[in-house]
C-alpha cells in the first residue's frame, strides 16, 4: 500500500516536470511563431532602404533606424569590448585567486542585474545635462557601460579555459609577460572572446530604456554624434504603442530583424563553448 | 657525531665538484650571452621587457578597477542629480501622499501642481513582481528538475538552448507579444475566469476593460525572469554531487524522494539564490511592463486594475520631465531602484555562490 502512494507521487512528479517544462516551452515557441508569421510578411526590400513615411502613408522602413543602431552599437563595442576584455585579462591572468580580483567578479555580477534603465539615467544626468542635448554619443555610452561586466566575465571564463601548458610554454621561450598574454593566451581564446563580445553585443542591441532619454530616436536621417538618433529598438516600442496598424506591422518587422541577430549571436556563443575554446587541445 | 661523517662524504667528492665550479667560473668570464641561440637573439631584439610587462599589468588592472568606478559613478550621479527632491520631499516621498483636501482621495503624483509620491510605483513594482514569483518559481524548477533529472539525453541540449534563448530575447519583444498577443489572450479568456473564481476575494474586480495591468505585468515578467531562475536552479542542482544521489537511491528511494531528499534539500541555499536573483530581474525590469502594466499613478487592490511601476514611470515620463523637482523626483525613484536591485543581487550570487563553490566559474 505505503509503496503503491510511493509510486503514484513520483509518476505524478515526473508528470508535473514535463508539464512544466511544455508550459515554459509553450510561450517561446508561440513568440518564435508569431514573430516569424507577423515580421516575415512585412518584410520586404522598402524595410532596409527608406526612412519612416508620416502616418497615414504605406510603406516606408526603418533604414535609419538600422543605421543609427549601428552607430550606437558601434560606440558602445569600442567603450566596453577593450575594457571587458581588459578586466577579463586581469580577472583571468593577473588577480587569480586575489580578493581584489574576486571582489570585481561579484561587483561585475551584481552590476550585470541593474536595471538598463538606471544605466540610461546615469548616461542621462553624465552627458545629456551637461551638453544640453540628446545626443547619439550618450547613447553609445550608456549602451557601453552595460556592455563591460557581461565582456568581462565572458572572456574570463574564456581565458581560464585555456590549459596552463600553453602559457608556460610561451613563457619558457622566454617570452614577455604582456606579449605572452596577448598573443599567445588571448589568441589562443579569441573564437571565444570573440562570441562573448558577440553575445554582450546583441544584449544591448535590443536594449530600449537606456535610449529613451540619451539616443531618443529620430524620424530622419541622422548620423551625427551630437543629434538624437534612431535606433531599431526605439522604433520598435514607438510604434509598438501607436494605435496605427501600418506602424504596427513595422514594429513586427523590426522585431524580427532584432531576433534574428540575437539568435544568430546565441547559436554562435553555444557553438563555440561546447567545442571548447581549443581545436584538440588537450 | 653528524660532524663527523660529513667530512667524510666531502672527502668522497672533491674531484667531482671542483671541475664543474672551475667550469662555471670559466663561463662568467665570457660575454654574457656570446653563444646565443636564434630564438635568444629574437628575444633580445625586442629590448627589455620589464616596462612593457609592468605597464601591461596596470592597464590590466585598471580595466578591471573600471567596474568599481562604474558603480561608483553611477551612484554618484544618481545621489547628485536627486538632491533637489531629496532635499524638497525628503525620504517621505516613499510613505507620504499628498491628499486633495477637496476630495479627501489621495494624490500620489501630479507633476503640473509638484505633488510627488512614490508609493503607487513601489507598490505596483512589488505586486507585479511577487506575483510573477509566485507564477514562475514551480515552474523554473519543475523545468530544472526535468532537465537535470529526468530528461533523456537527446532533447536536453537542445531544451537547453532553448530556455537559453528565452533569456536572450530583447524585453521590448517581449513587450510587443505581450501587447498583440498575451494581452488579448488574458482579457477574453483569463480574466473574466479569475473575476468568476476568485471576485469574492475582492483581488479580481472586471472594471477594467482594457486587459492592462498587474496580471498582464506579472505573466510577461514570469516568462521573462523563468529562464533566469532555472538555468541558474539547474547549475546549483548539477552541483549536487552524484554520491548524494546514489546513496538515497541504494536506501531504496523512489526518484522523486532522490530528488526531493539528495538534490533539493541539498541545493536549496541555491535555489533561493536563483530565485532571490529572478526578483532582481523582476524589480528593474522596464520595457515589457511600461508596455502591459497601464500607467496610471494609483494604486487599486483589484490585480485587473491599471498601475505603474517604477522603472515604468521612468521610461515613461523621464524625457518629458515637466521641470527640475520632477526630473529629480524620478532620479530619486532611479536611484532606490539602482540600490534595492544592487542589494538583491549580491544576496543572490552570494547564495548562489555558497553553494556552486569548488565548481568552475560560469558567468550567467
Amino acid at each position: 500500500m505505503r509503496s503503491k502512494v510511493r509510486a503514484v507521487t513520483d509518476g505524478a512528479v515526473t508528470a508535473l516536470a514535463v508539464l512544466a517544462t511544455l508550459l515554459v516551452v509553450t510561450p517561446l515557441v508561440a513568440i518564435f511563431v508569431y514573430l516569424i508569421y507577423k515580421g516575415a510578411s512585412s518584410l520586404n526590400l522598402a524595410f532596409f532602404t527608406q526612412i519612416p513615411k508620416p502616418v497615414g502613408e504605406a510603406g516606408g522602413g526603418m533604414a535609419n533606424a538600422i543605421v543609427g543602431s549601428g552607430v550606437l552599437l558601434g560606440i558602445a563595442s569600442l567603450i566596453g569590448v577593450p575594457v571587458g576584455i581588459g578586466g577579463g585579462i586581469y580577472l583571468a591572468e593577473f588577480g587569480r585567486g586575489t580578493k581584489l580580483a574576486n571582489a570585481i567578479r561579484f561587483t561585475a555580477d551584481v552590476l550585470n542585474g541593474v536595471p538598463s534603465i538606471v544605466m540610461g539615467i546615469a548616461a542621462y544626468s553624465l552627458i545629456v545635462l551637461p551638453q544640453g542635448h540628446f545626443s547619439a554619443f550618450s547613447g553609445g555610452v550608456a549602451l557601453g557601460i552595460m556592455m563591460i561586466p557581461t565582456v568581462c566575465r565572458t572572456s574570463e571564463e574564456m581565458l581560464l579555459m585555456v590549459p596552463h601548458a600553453v602559457r608556460e610554454a610561451a613563457l619558457g621561450l622566454g617570452v614577455p609577460n604582456w606579449r605572452s598574454v596577448l598573443s599567445i593566451t588571448v589568441k589562443t581564446a579569441s573564437p571565444g572572446i570573440i562570441t562573448g563580445c558577440m553575445l554582450a553585443f546583441a544584449r544591448v542591441a535590443g536594449e530600449t530604456a537606456p535610449l529613451i532619454f540619451t539616443a531618443l530616436g529620430n524620424a530622419f536621417w541622422s548620423t551625427s554624434l551630437k543629434e538624437p538618433i534612431a535606433a531599431l529598438p526605439l522604433q520598435i516600442y514607438v510604434y509598438a504603442i501607436s494605435p496605427y496598424d501600418e506602424w504596427h506591422r513595422l514594429a513586427w518587422a523590426g522585431a524580427l530583424v532584432l531576433i534574428a541577430l540575437i539568435v544568430i549571436a546565441v547559436s554562435l556563443v553555444r557553438y563555440v563553448t561546447s567545442r571548447g575554446v581549443l581545436k584538440g587541445a588537450s | 657525531m653528524v660532524k663527523v661523517q660529513v667530512p667524510e662524504i666531502r672527502v668522497s667528492r672533491p674531484k667531482v665538484q671542483i671541475e664543474p665550479a672551475a667550469a662555471d667560473a670559466k663561463r662568467v668570464a665570457e660575454p654574457p650571452f656570446a653563444e646565443t641561440s636564434a630564438v635568444r637573439k629574437f628575444l633580445l631584439a625586442r629590448g627589455n621587457s620589464a616596462i612593457m610587462d609592468g605597464t601591461f599589468h596596470v592597464l590590466m588592472v585598471v580595466c578591471g578597477l573600471s567596474i568599481f568606478g562604474i558603480v561608483i559613478l553611477i551612484a554618484s550621479e544618481l545621489v547628485l542629480r536627486s538632491d533637489l527632491a531629496w532635499s524638497k520631499i525628503g525620504f517621505s516621498f516613499f510613505y507620504r501622499a499628498y491628499f486633495d483636501p477637496s476630495t479627501g482621495l489621495p494624490n500620489y503624483w501630479d507633476p503640473v501642481n509638484g505633488h510627488f509620491s512614490a508609493i503607487p510605483f513601489v507598490y505596483g513594482t512589488l505586486v507585479s513582481s511577487l506575483l510573477s514569483l509566485v507564477l514562475a518559481v514551480p515552474l523554473a524548477i519543475g523545468v530544472a528538475v526535468f532537465l537535470t533529472e529526468m530528461c533523456p539525453g537527446i532533447l536536453r541540449g537542445p531544451l537547453a538552448f532553448l530556455t537559453e534563448l528565452l533569456a536572450a530575447i530583447p524585453s521590448i519583444i517581449y513587450g510587443l507579444w505581450a501587447v498583440f498577443v498575451l494581452v488579448p489572450l488574458l482579457r477574453e479568456h483569463v480574466n473574466p475566469m479569475l473575476v468568476k473564481w476568485l471576485g469574492w476575494t475582492k483581488l479580481f474586480s472586471d472594471d477594467n476593460p482594457t486587459g492592462l495591468g498587474y496580471v498582464s505585468a506579472a505573466v510577461i515578467l514570469a516568462i521573462m525572469i523563468l529562464p533566469i531562475i532555472s538555468s541558474l536552479t539547474r547549475e546549483v542542482m548539477l552541483a549536487v554531487p552524484h554520491s548524494q544521489r546514489e546513496a538515497v537511491l541504494a536506501l531504496g528511494a523512489t526518484r522523486w524522494e532522490m530528488i526531493r531528499m539528495g538534490v533539493l534539500r541539498n541545493a536549496r541555499i541555491g535555489i533561493v539564490g536563483a530565485v532571490i536573483l529572478g526578483l532582481g530581474r523582476a524589480l528593474g525590469e522596464t520595457m515589457a511592463v511600461t508596455m502591459v502594466i497601464g500607467n496610471t499613478p494609483e494604486i487599486h487592490r483589484s490585480l485587473l486594475a491599471n498601475g505603474s511601476s517604477m522603472a515604468a514611470v521612468i521610461a515613461n515620463e523621464f524625457a518629458e520631465a515637466s521641470g527640475d523637482l520632477h526630473r529629480s523626483a524620478l532620479i530619486e525613484i532611479g536611484l532606490a531602484l539602482f540600490v534595492v536591485t544592487i542589494v538583491v543581487n549580491a544576496i543572490a550570487r552570494i547564495l548562489v555562490w555558497v553553494v556552486t563553490r569548488g565548481t568552475p566559474a560560469q558567468a550567467h
